[in-house]
């Protein structure tokens, strides 16, 4: 059993929450720092990553966050590929900053331009339905980053090692595999980190 | 590749990712910015807010295209705009401006007393208003994608707000407890679709979000909000009406986000200055009932 929190600041914390309750894992909604302590795996939810950021200011969650990512596993949807990512463009610095890979926000366009479309997506046999909502992609991965699916030729989910980020929605649909993906990587390196202490 | 826009997914969706978030009134760039500094999920681009179109009365129409081009290009959170009930012309304009939410709204005046927009044939959402639960799944049954309550805007005073939330909540509570086959007649009564009656039984809230509006005028009438079930909050007035709107706006925010940290709230509520000028409901003339606007 592992424990895994979602960024309860803002946006569709109720839809991961309700897609990582079907798991063998303890839900928590991190609201304040102290909360980040005892977690396994942290998910950092879709949202308006500008707003996100500001309440992490706000409450002195950078560090913190920075912290945990320097130990443990994090999963980004959307706003939360843009506060993983190590380059934002048009953004000096970054937020959180740990996935080496460069984000373009808003890339494939406004409101009106948002979509879905089947994807496939690398170790999942069958097509991911990706709700895409003003959504960014990522531009740019660096070395040892692995792609894991690609739309219209621009990425839109990789992984770093203990890092998993995708430009959609996987929290807007019934089907849980990339949510699964990640509690397998949360327990993997929970397991690993316990062989090596 | 197999791509489609404007599908239920997409469009609630969106609404989806503004919950535990403020969207807040603004009339151009420069309050635009102040909303995103101060950590709006989104900001509604308007000529006047409701209070000065209260206080301007005549006919309430939708935003000059300037305007909202100039916010459009000013921030980078999500923009809405609100086009008149029932106005098939303005909607369209503002979707192919790139809006990225329409409120059909009774702070404009109604072009159409009888039919509201068939908003399942855009690909821009839509937000609209409600005061009971029959209000709110009529609205989704023509295709919004995402509720708020009417309350009463522009007058800096929650009751109505207040009045809305606590109906629909109970309104959901007692769909949630019926059996299946009582739905039916609560349809009628309700004068709502049974598919959506089934689909609150099942969900055991509303299929979209739903947000507060009308009157929130402090960062307690927020979190009062929130505590009666909101999703998030609309501030029309409240904010740029107020004595010092960077910080009403950051405290609305932070008091949204927390609504349950009593401390935290009292803090943030500490020297804000003078909040909008409140108008108590039964002055109000019945043809000044913005609420009434709309079936």
């Amino acid at each position: 059993m592992v424990k895994v929190g979602v960024l309860g600041l803002q946006g569709a914390i109720r839809e991961h929450v309700k897609a990582l309750e079907t798991k063998e894992a303890e839900i928590v909604v991190v609201k304040r720092v102290e909360q980040l302590e005892d977690l396994d795996g942290l998910v950092l939810p879709g949202g308006e990553s500008t707003t996100m950021r500001r309440l992490i200011d706000q409450y002195g969650f950078l560090e913190p966050l920075k912290a945990f990512a320097a130990e443990k596993p994090i999963f980004g949807t959307c706003a939360g590929l843009i506060l993983l990512s190590e380059r934002v463009e048009g953004l000096e610095g970054s937020h959180i900053g740990v996935m080496n890979v460069t984000a373009k926000r808003n890339a494939f366009g406004r409101q009106r331009e948002s979509f879905e479309a089947p994807l496939p997506v690398e170790g999942l046999d069958e097509d991911f339905i990706g709700v895409f909502i003003r959504a960014p992609y990522i531009e740019e991965v660096g070395e040892n980053v692995e792609v894991l699916a690609t739309f219209n030729e621009k990425i839109v989910a990789a992984r770093d090692g203990r890092f998993l980020a995708c430009a959609f929605h996987p929290e807007l649909t019934d089907d849980d595999r990339m949510h699964q993906m990640f509690i397998d990587m949360v327990l993997e390196f929970k397991k690993e980190g316990l062989a090596t202490e | 590749m197999n791509q489609q826009t404007g599908t239920d997914r997409v469009k609630r969706g969106m609404a989806e990712m503004q919950k535990g978030g403020v969207i807040m009134d603004v009339i151009n760039a420069e309050q635009a910015k102040i909303a995103e500094e101060a950590g709006a999920v989104a900001v509604m681009a308007l000529e006047r807010v409701p209070s000065d179109i209260r206080a301007a009365g005549g006919v309430a129409r939708m935003a000059d295209p300037t305007i909202v081009e100039e916010v459009v290009n000013a921030v980078s959170i999500p923009v809405m705009a609100k086009c008149r009930i029932g106005h098939i012309v303005e909607a369209r304009v503002l979707e192919s401006m790139g809006v990225d939410y329409i409120d059909e709204s009774e702070v404009l005046t109604p072009v159409d007393e009888e039919y509201h927009l068939d908003k399942r044939k855009y690909t821009v959402p839509f937000v609209c208003g409600a005061r009971n639960l029959g209000e709110a799944l009529r609205r989704v049954g023509e295709g919004a994608a995402m509720l708020r309550t009417k309350g009463e805007p522009g007058t800096g005073n929650v009751v109505e707000a207040v009045r809305h939330q606590r109906l629909i909540q109970s309104q959901i509570r007692k769909i949630s407890s019926m059996s299946e086959d009582e739905l039916m007649t609560e349809a009628k009564n309700l004068q709502a679709p049974f598919e959506l009656l089934l689909q609150i039984k099942e969900l055991g809230r509303l299929p979209v979000v739903n947000f507060a509006a009308g009157g929130i005028a402090t960062p307690a009438d927020a979190a009062l909000m929130m505590e009666l079930g909101s999703d998030g909050v609309f501030v029309g007035s409240g904010i740029f009406k107020s004595d010092n709107p960077e910080k009403f706006a950051k405290a609305i925010v932070e008091a949204t986000t927390h609504y349950q940290d009593y401390e935290l709230i009292a803090n943030i509520s500490k020297n804000l200055g003078i909040a909008m000028p409140g108008i108590e409901i039964s002055s109000l003339k019945p043809t000044e009932r913005m609420q009434e606007r709309g079936w």
